[in-house]
């Protein structure tokens, strides 16, 4: 990696007068390290000063009552999935934290971290590869080897948000909250992340000079059920081929309300609202169920080596519904 | 005449005993050269080509050289030579710290003029792809052809044909230590290194020419190796290298390849594929075959597999070409050739056996001409359950359906007449074994200690073993072809057994009896004849004073025989709607002759067993026809076994004789049939591509839907 200087973060207000003016690259910031110490190796990023978040009080709790959850962004993956409200009334996101990398991994690796990580595309971690990702003219996948690429919204750049948290965050009704020059907003975890068509170079709305702070999640009602579904080509620790973050409230055998997002096949933790539309309001079975996963995919629009996503998905879909309500 | 003795007459051989480093390698103790570090180590690292084809038009080392910290710049590729893959060496730095060399590198500035490249079979086998190789028309060898009897007439008997074509990917080694070495010159005319090699001695050769030194002020140590596999037989450019910068700072290197670096040169598997036609005869008789097949060994030759395999085939054709690519070149990887001809050869034998709506087993029986692996047949599918196996494949009820499949194989491992070994017996009653050849993982080291420890009645853990240093001038082959054991077990023995005469004819006065009547057992030398006369083990070597015995050993044919025979057997979970595949159990019952350590043996297989799950189900390179370069140069996209997908493996130590055989190939081969003809019989949909990944079979399953 190249050198930079090492800034331990004291306070808010200081990361983020650190962070201005110097637009993507310049300034970055560290907590767990497990994302950005690999683009720092592969010289991918290089910046010339990293900021330590670890160093910040207060800000790697979960706080779990009446009114939801708030996760601090330090908060260890691990913690998420360990955390006894969470594994209870939140099961998706336990489970979704479970899933993730290696035992390791989840004991350093952060929340804040996790829905900010850079896509696992094998072209944008070649630092040769001056891909249309990094500013060059072409997205390699579109023509090159493409298995584990998107089969939804890729159009420009085909990269896969590698997030596990953030589909079942985005399923539970999340939203984030980030803090920059001009103050704190919050916003839909949904609405945080963008498609390439939109930004091809980021895969969220986050401005160089801002940082996720926090992550709130509206409390889950008692008829409340959600599933986490993923499918990889081995145990661990391997990314996602595609996933699925399932959450309904039932009345009964019956679907209230519906949410799934889909993770591993877009640029950006993927809301199926076909998918929803086709479970709302109904008797929850297998052909219901069949019949969400087939809607989910089919705007799919696969490359060269990933249409067995587009069954991969569907059949999760489908599984995650009947897990779900079960 | 040499023998082991009978199984009875054993108290060590065959048994399974602990290995001697396990406490040190679980601990840390034990150093690997990755661990050495020398007072006043100095850092290497290499500048390579990311480029897979261009010619050299200028090198500048000259910004390197400026940075401080540096200590020695070399360039390798001469200007006006052609880079010819990825990876390919165009200079190297030392440097106090592996930063400032990593920094250093940056700064070599490399001007290389981009030539065509292709790097994948495809591409190279493509109308009006540029040539690449000044040595050949084209980018295909020759073919070699090979003919017997009568292919013709062959199909004319044959009552079923299947065709079809299958493919293997290019695997690579990932050696858990990659390759690499420490360098210390102790003057201009003597070299230490340390180094990750199969063979201490080869690279000492090697090394001795390239510095035009006496073989005898090269040493090179190697304590415990982390993987070899065959790829790791001389010091490679990386090795010789290191040594160059050692000599230029004069100052200790160490210079090991990055993880990127080992999967792009450090050698590989070559590819396979085969378009097969083969006929069988109404009462299962394999009776024809006809095969055109092409591998790429990279930018070299070397891409061959065995085809047909193991099974009898009385008329046959067979055409084989390599491809070239401007990819790192292949080396020997565990089994050169077979896995891959065994995945092909077990799948076409499944095919052929349905089409006769034969079970598989049986068609193989009547085709196997080995007896050693008609009686695996029976063992194995007791093991494995063979009667629980679906009839009609893809019949099992539900999502998750299960199947079974076998597999085969064999291989050589007698070993040869290239060891020299000396068993020392101290006054103080120690014992000492010493040669030339290295444990590169496979417990050689504890196989030495029981052989001597039996010829003197003594614990595995009273002997002590020197391997890995060429310092003694006692050498020893590479570690390759399976033949370490069956290489140096005999001279141990002998030279165990020259020395255990020569103390009993010191002793054999004071006990007053023939030598010949003198045994030794519970550390006590005694008369069989009369066991009131014994001698203490310690007193009868404490007599010995200055004169320590010590003596060599001699190749023995007798000790060693080649030739086993193996045969798996697999049983898999295929999840139909994820296209998951879960290997539940995997018998291996693999021909071994005499296993010296039963407990090592068993570990082999299972390392074999694991490596060919890996090939069936995970591993492969992939070439980026457009960049040139290795799309997963890394352990994160390139995907080896991990401990969810280990299965229960029952390995079998399957000894029938009393010779030394070496298996450390052998039980890789037949997995990745095994697996393939599982997955067949669990969901009736024949994958003929390695690896077995879900993409397949759930495209593979809406093929056959549709």
């Amino acid at each position: 990696m190249e050198k930079f200087s090492y800034v331990n973060a004291t306070s808010l207000e200081q990361v983020t007068a650190l962070l201005s003016d110097s637009g993507w690259g310049e300034v970055m910031l560290i907590a767990g390290g497990t994302d950005l110490l690999a683009e720092l190796k592969e010289y991918v990023e290089t910046p010339k000063t990293l900021i330590n978040l670890k160093t910040l009080p207060g800000m790697d709790g979960i706080e779990a009552d009446a009114s939801g959850l708030k996760i601090g962004a330090l908060t260890t993956v691990a913690d998420i999935a360990r955390h006894p409200t969470i594994q209870h009334h939140y099961t998706v996101l336990a489970q979704a934290a479970g899933s993730v990398a290696t035992p390791q991994i989840r004991n350093v690796g952060t929340l804040g971290g996790n829905l900010c990580q850079r896509p696992r595309c094998w072209y944008y971690r070649d630092e040769s590869t001056h891909c249309l990702k990094k500013g060059g003219d072409i997205c390699y996948a579109v023509d090159g080897l493409s298995k584990y690429h998107a089969i939804l919204g890729g159009d420009p750049v085909y990269i896969v948000h590698p997030s596990d948290l953030a589909p079942a965050l985005i399923a539970l009704g999340a939203s984030v909250k980030i803090i920059g020059p001009d103050g704190e907003k919050t916003m839909s975890l949904e609405d945080f992340f963008t498609l390439p068509a939109a930004n091809p170079f980021r895969e969220n709305v986050l401005e160089p000079n801002e940082i996720v702070v926090e992550v709130q999640v509206p409390p889950a009602k008692s008829n409340t059920k959600s599933f986490y579904l993923k499918a990889r080509e081995k145990g661990a620790p391997d990314f996602a081929l595609a996933s699925v973050a399932a959450v309904f409230e039932m009345d009964g055998k019956t679907c209230q309300s519906a949410s799934v997002v889909l993770g591993g096949v877009a640029p950006a933790p993927w809301r199926s609202k076909e998918a929803e539309v086709a479970l709302t309001g109904k008797m929850i079975d297998d052909n219901v169920s069949k019949q969400a996963g087939a809607d989910a995919v089919k705007d799919a629009q696969p490359l060269n080596d990933n249409a067995y996503k587009v069954t991969l998905t569907q059949n999760l879909v489908s599984r995650a519904v009947m897990m779900a309500t079960s | 005449m040499a023998s082991w003795g009978e199984a009875s007459e054993s108290r060590l051989i065959g048994k399974r005993i602990p290995r001697l480093s396990g406490r040190d390698k679980v601990t840390g103790k034990a150093k690997y050269t990755f661990d050495i570090n020398r007072p006043g180590l100095l850092y290497g690292r290499i500048l390579r080509s990311e480029i897979a084809h261009a010619n050299v038009v200028g090198v500048d080392l000259s910004e390197a050289e400026a940075l401080p910290g540096v200590k020695a710049v070399i360039q390798i590729v001469e200007v006006g030579k052609k880079i010819r893959y990825q990876g390919q060496e165009i200079a190297a730095v030392a440097a106090e710290t592996d930063d400032i060399a990593k920094d250093a590198i940056r700064l070599i500035r490399v001007d290389l003029e981009e030539l065509p490249y292709v790097v994948t079979e495809a591409d190279a086998m493509a109308d009006g792809a540029p040539q690449i190789r000044d040595d050949w028309a084209g980018n295909q060898s020759d073919p070699n052809v090979r003919e017997a009897g009568d292919l013709e007439g062959g199909f004319a008997q044959a009552a079923v044909e299947v065709e079809a074509t299958y493919h293997a990917p290019v695997q690579t080694h990932v050696c858990l230590e990659t390759h690499g070495h420490v360098a210390e010159w102790e003057d201009e005319q003597n070299l230490t290194v340390w180094a990750s090699t199969q063979g201490v001695f080869g690279v000492r050769n090697d090394l001795a020419g390239s510095f035009n030194l006496p073989a005898n002020q090269v040493r090179v140590i190697t304590e415990h190796m982390g993987g070899g596999f065959g790829s790791k037989f001389g010091p490679g450019v990386e090795g010789r290298t290191a040594a160059d910068l050692a000599r230029i700072s004069g100052r200790p290197v160490k210079l090991m390849l990055t993880r990127k670096a080992e999967h792009l040169v450090a050698g590989n598997r070559p590819s396979m594929t085969q378009h097969v036609r083969a006929g069988a005869t109404s009462d299962g008789r394999l009776i024809a075959y006809d095969m055109k097949g092409h591998g790429t060994g990279g930018i070299s030759s070397g891409a061959g597999f065995q085809a047909p395999y193991v099974y009898h085939v009385p008329n046959l054709r067979t055409e084989k070409v390599n491809v070239a690519v401007n990819v790192g070149n292949q080396r020997a990887m565990r089994a050169p050739g077979h896995p891959q001809g065994a995945f092909a050869m077990d799948s076409l034998m499944d095919e052929l056996a349905e089409k006769l709506g034969m079970n598989p087993l049986e068609f193989r029986r009547i085709n196997d001409p080995s007896e050693v692996r008609q009686a695996q047949y029976t063992l194995g599918a007791q093991e494995i359950g063979w009667h629980r196996r679906n009839n009609l494949p893809g019949s099992g009820e539900g999502i998750k359906k299960r199947g079974m499949g076998v597999g085969s194989g064999l291989w050589g491992g007698g070993g040869g007449p290239s060891t020299q070994a000396r068993v020392s017996i101290n006054s103080d009653g120690t014992v000492e074994a010493v040669t030339g050849t290295q444990d590169i993982g496979t417990g050689i080291r504890t196989a030495i200690a029981i052989i001597v420890a039996e010829e003197f009645g003594l614990a595995p853990t009273d002997i002590t073993v020197r391997v890995g240093d060429s310092a003694p001038g006692l050498p020893s082959g590479g570690s390759g072809g399976s033949q370490t054991t069956a290489s140096v077990a005999p001279v141990i023995k002998t030279a165990a057994a020259a020395a255990k005469q020569k103390l009993f004819e010191r002793v054999a006065p004071q006990l007053e009896a023939p030598v010949e009547d003198l045994r030794v057992g519970n550390r006590t030398i005694y008369v069989v004849s009369d066991r009131t006369k014994t001698i203490k083990w310690e007193l009868a070597t404490g007599q010995l004073g200055m004169e320590s015995i010590s003596e060599g050993g001699n190749w023995d044919e007798e000790l060693r025989q080649g030739g086993v025979a193996g045969t798996q057997f697999a049983e898999v979970e295929i999840d139909t709607q994820t296209g998951a595949i879960r290997v539940i159990k995997i018998v291996a019952v693999q021909d071994c002759g005499l296993a010296i350590n039963r407990l090592t043996t068993e570990s082999q297989i299972n390392g074999g067993v694991i490596m060919g799950l890996g090939q069936a189900l995970l591993e492969e390179r992939f070439m980026d026809a457009e960049t040139g370069r290795m799309l997963n140069a890394n352990l994160e996209d390139y995907k080896v076994p991990g401990t969810f997908e280990i299965p229960e493996i029952k390995s079998i130590v399957f000894d029938t004789h009393r010779k030394v055989t070496g298996v450390g190939e052998p039980p890789c081969i037949p997995t990745p049939g095994a697996i393939a003809n599982a997955v067949y019989n669990a969901i009736g949909v024949r994958i003929r591509e390695l690896p077995i990944t879900p993409d397949k079979i759930l495209t593979a399953l809406a093929e056959k839907k549709a």
